[in-house]
């Protein structure tokens, strides 16, 4: 193909030029879009950030100001002082932390039996968690909080974390993953006498840190954002995850714009940061996973 | 795949461990506080946030006592006292707006106060008004000490009043119609004589109250909506807005009413007496000269108004109830009720408070304290707060001209109806046994 | 030798169910449990009363489905869901399309960057992100309508009104979740051999017949894979109306969950609240199965 192209071009010199015109326009065009996309992208953000530090009422100026006329910490001193956001910063990363590390271990060792170990009933019980994937959370809220006031979780730590301890998409991600894990290094291991747990531990963990990595940052996203589940079942704000205090708050301050707006910085950069800093996996993570299907 | 995670695996480890050994020490040491007990107490809006400036004072007295408050917004205070109670997690004191005390009450949730009450040097029933005192009783007993009083009054611009010929401000529903058509006149199409926003209930049940309706019936059984007294406070209600005195606006779409109040494109407000205190502080200096507080005008006279409020309720579940009733005496004192009006402009419930001078010669209190002879409670049912949402979210049907009264009306009826059914069949059953 | 014989399948077995039995119980108990237990909720009473004194509650058979079926709120949550999903859902999608083939045409260098830039609103935090909004929808102060006023249209009403409130919600999500659909698609077209574009090419075939006659047909099932799954999650709608608008106003972004949690753990009617829970099960059980049967046709 490329041959014939180049053929052409050296015989017909006018149309080479207009070809490489035609090329540069093209080029201005889609640059141009995806700028203007960028900026679409980003300009909420852009004018969260900086509303966050406009003096108290530049936010509602007509017409409105995209920059701040002068820089203040007032709003994000505020949050931390009087309003207690270094407290709920504090539960939301707690609350992440230890879903994520525990759920990594529940998930994947749930998520290898399925691939690689054989037992009797794997592909009804397999069935059964697929049936689960349809139903939405939200049906199951309402007795899971009757649930956990009898067992005198409401409002606790562990109350919003132990839903989160199992995910059965959690567990057919890693599933997907572990399938490709040569059985004869299994075998091999087996017969050196290795137990299932050692081999786990030593042979497949290694082999699928990349989907775990990827597994990570998405139960530690979407546990940090999450807001129904902490919405209902906390009332006391000393327990008050990130994005429930930040409406709670919404409610009682909704004229102070640039203090909502720095409680909402706070609450974004954490999540924003780990996505930056590990971009790599959570984006490798989507593609490969669509592709398979 | 390329990609090296082993040490984002071992960073993340160490912050695990690291951070499950703080919650390991955050969920244990919540409870023991040393030698000191520990009062939660629970407080809305900027009663909340005021709170905080009063506790110092108490803790002098009781350097055993550590009290510690939690504000919520009134948007989300009464889900998040259900869910404290459901989940057993409820603080040892709460402020409760005093349409909720037969709620609780009807939960079992609240302690009763009668024998606190008795045996009080401070807290005197008699030396409190008492159609505000009655609010908090439920079945003979008495479930909330009044902390403060809230009734509604008119804000209004004096010198737009005056400029439309009324030195004082009407008494009668007829003399304040006419006075809002004479200063509509006088304004211009974006300006309004009355802020009313649609998604309030006070107005509408205030008018009806006026107009002789018990708003349900039968021991609070059944809706009271399409009997005549209702109907006629509700028409009283949607003619400020067909007649174009008030803007079919929500709270939430005014951006700023203290600058519309100063600017004249509202010439009147109805809001409770912490408004005083927001007026003061936020209306710029030209303004302040200019403003007053009326009471409301009735059908031939001086009008009703809600008997509202706030009390200060102790959780049955509180394990801290005499240092907790110690704080509710010391919160009733006339002196920090003066100190408490001071900060929030909310009014006390107690006379003796009323004697001081600060009231004596304050003239925009003095409204306040006569419209406080003629205030009317609720119906005490625990299903007043539901009610109240449903009354003024059919309102905004009216309003918008969604539909028709005879449509709003009946539809209140059987809404309402609805939502009591239960309570009439517990009080059937009660009948039974 | 020692254990030079492979492992017994029994203990293989035995090691299986250890490995499952955390994330099953867990499933179990918190999950499935619960669901089976909101149909049992959902024909009583169980309300607040209920939950002081649980004798109280009674067995009702049918009654808060017919309540509900009668009930002129239940279904403007309905139509307020369906129009978010049906609207919101094609829109996400278009947009995730065209941003996917923008960044994966061949003239445009720096495509990391820029994916990293259309996938940030995806990863923020909705709770912050809609109050972000809720300000730049303001009326007289908010960046949008200032940014109209420019082209000439008056203000709009984007919160008050009760026909720009929704289209408002449904604009903020499209922009929060294209991000992650045109992931998905960027995968898709990745895989499409350059040879068929090549060919198409030879024949006489633009950009925009190439885009019919091969782009659109080969990603056709990861289209409709991604078009029922984003209208699945877009059913789920509720902290958007929670945080901007409370489900108004007079009601109209109301969706089914706000309407659930309303009912739920506003006004404590559980029963009546399990009731809706298993209508917006029902709704997307067609809707999952639906996809099912369309991807079997086109596979």
């Amino acid at each position: 193909m490329t041959r014939l192209v180049v053929v052409d071009e050296t015989q017909f010199g006018a149309s080479l030029d207009s070809a490489l015109t035609r090329r540069r326009i093209s080029q201005v065009v889609l640059y141009a879009l995806l700028i203007i996309g960028a900026l679409i992208a980003l300009l909420p953000m852009l004018w969260m950030l900086s509303a966050s530090f406009m003096p108290t009422g530049e936010a509602s100026t007509y017409p409105p100001h995209l920059i701040p006329t002068r820089i203040t910490f007032i709003h994000y001193r505020e949050l931390f002082t009087r309003l207690n956001l270094g407290r709920y910063l504090f539960n939301s990363a707690l609350i992440a932390v230890v879903v994520t590390s525990v759920s990594l271990v529940i998930n994947s060792l749930a998520g290898y039996a399925f691939a690689k170990l054989r037992f009797r009933g794997r592909d009804r019980a397999f069935r059964i968690l697929s049936l689960g994937l349809v139903l939405p959370v939200q049906v199951a809220m309402l007795p899971l909080f009757l649930l956990m006031k009898n067992l005198h979780l409401i409002n606790t730590y562990w109350g919003v974390i132990i839903p989160g301890m199992a995910s059965i998409f959690g567990i057919f991600l890693i599933r997907q993953y572990a399938l490709s894990i040569p059985d004869d290094m299994l075998d091999a291991a087996r017969i050196d006498g290795a137990s299932e747990l050692r081999i786990y531990w030593s042979v497949v963990v290694p082999g699928i840190l990349p989907i775990l990595a990827t597994l990570a940052i998405w139960t530690f996203l979407a546990t940090w954002n999450d807001f129904m589940w902490p919405l209902i079942v906390l009332s006391d704000e000393a327990h008050y995850t990130l994005p429930v205090a930040l409406a709670n708050l919404s409610g009682e301050h909704v004229m102070d714009t640039e203090l909502m707006m720095a409680g909402s910085v706070l609450t974004v950069i954490p999540v924003l940061a780990v996505f930056l800093f590990l971009q790599r996996y959570y984006i490798q993570g989507v593609m490969a996973g669509s592709v398979k299907g | 795949m390329g990609l090296d995670p082993s040490r984002p695996v071992r960073i993340s480890f160490v912050l695990v461990t690291g951070l499950l050994l703080a919650f390991a020490v955050a969920s244990c040491s919540s409870a023991s506080a040393g030698d000191k007990t520990t009062l939660r107490i629970w407080a809305m809006g900027r009663e909340g946030e005021v709170l905080s400036q009063l506790i110092p004072g108490f803790e002098k007295e009781h350097p055993d006592i550590h009290v510690e408050v939690q504000q919520i917004p009134w948007t989300a205070a009464h889900e998040k006292l259900l869910t404290a109670y459901v989940g057993d997690a409820t603080p040892d004191i709460a402020m409760l707006g005093n349409t909720w005390v037969p709620e609780f009450v009807a939960l079992n949730s609240l302690a009763p106060l009668d024998s606190f009450a008795e045996r009080s040097k401070e807290i005197r029933r008699d030396d409190f008004f008492p159609g505000i005192w009655k609010t908090n009783v439920v079945n003979g007993k008495t479930y909330g000490i009044p902390w403060y009083v809230d009734t509604r009054l008119i804000f209004y611009r004096s010198d737009i009043l005056a400029k439309a010929g009324y030195k004082e401000f009407p008494k009668t529903w007829a003399d304040w119609t006419t006075a809002m058509k004479k200063i509509k006149s006088q304004m211009s199409d974006k300006q309004f004589p009355m802020l009313m926003p649609t998604n309030e209930w006070p107005q509408p049940v205030d008018f009806a109250m006026e107009a002789g309706s018990p708003i349900l019936r039968d021991g609070g059984r059944y809706g009271a909506f399409e009997q005549p007294a209702f109907r006629k406070g509700f028409d009283f209600y949607l003619g400020f807005y067909r007649q174009g005195f008030a803007s079919p606006v929500s709270s939430s779409q005014v951006s700023n009413l203290f600058q519309e109040f100063e600017r004249g494109n509202i010439a009147m407000y109805i809001s409770g007496p912490w408004y005083i205190g927001e007026f003061k502080n936020r209306l710029d200096s030209a303004t302040q000269t200019k403003w007053m507080t009326a009471p409301m005008p009735g059908i031939n006279g001086p009008g009703v108004s809600m008997a509202g409020g706030s009390s200060l309720s102790l959780f049955a579940a509180s394990q801290h109830k005499k240092q907790a009733w110690l704080l509710m005496e010391f919160l009733s004192r006339p002196q920090v009720q003066l100190q408490f009006y001071v900060l929030t402009g909310d009014l006390p419930p107690r006379k003796a408070a009323w004697q001081d001078t600060t009231f004596a010669n304050n003239k925009y209190t003095k409204a306040f304290r006569d419209q406080l002879e003629r205030v009317v409670p609720m119906p005490q049912v625990p299903e007043w707060e539901e009610i109240a949402t449903t009354i003024f979210e059919h309102g905004e049907q009216a309003i918008r001209k969604a539909r028709t009264v005879d449509q709003t009306l009946s539809s209140l009826d059987q809404d309402v109806n609805a939502m009591l059914e239960k309570r009439r069949y517990l009080l059937a059953q009660e009948k039974k046994t | 030798m020692m254990g030079a014989r492979a492992r017994a399948p029994s203990d293989v077995g035995k090691a299986a169910w250890l490995f499952l039995a955390p994330a099953l119980v867990l499933i179990f108990v918190f999950f499935f449990l619960p669901v089976l237990a909101s149909l049992v909720l959902s024909v009583t009473d169980f309300d607040i009363y209920a939950i002081a004194k649980p004798s109280t509650t009674r067995f009702v058979g049918m009654a808060n489905y017919t309540k509900l079926f009668h009930s002129p709120e239940f279904w403007q949550a309905l139509r307020n869901t369906f129009y978010f999903a049906i609207v919101g859902g094609p829109l996400t999608i278009a947009v995730s399309l065209a941003t996917a083939l923008l960044l994966n045409a061949k003239l445009v260098r720096f495509k990391s960057f820029f994916r990293t830039i259309y996938f940030t609103p995806f990863v923020t935090t909705l709770v912050a992100v809609s109050i972000v909004w809720r300000y730049l929808y303001h009326t007289r102060y908010g960046v949008l309508n200032y940014a109209l006023a420019h082209v000439g249209i008056a203000p709009i009403d984007w919160l008050g009104n009760p026909h720009w409130a929704m289209p408002a919600i449904i604009l903020m999500s499209v922009w929060k979740n294209f991000g992650y659909n045109m992931l998905i698609f960027i995968a898709g077209l990745q895989a499409i051999p350059q040879d068929l574009y090549d060919a198409a090419e030879i024949d006489g075939a633009g950009p925009v017949r190439r885009f019919f006659a091969v782009t659109l047909p080969l990603l056709g099932p990861t289209l409709l894979f991604v078009s029922v799954i984003t209208m699945i999650g877009y059913f789920q709608l509720f902290s958007e109306p929670y945080v901007m608008t409370q489900g108004g106003p007079l009601r109209a972004t109301t969706s089914v969950v706000l309407m659930m949690y309303e009912e739920g753990f506003r006004w404590w009617r559980m029963g009546y609240a399990a009731a809706i829970a298993f209508v917006l099960f029902v709704v997307i059980l067609i809707a999952t199965l639906i996809q099912f049967r369309l991807q079997k046709e086109h596979a």
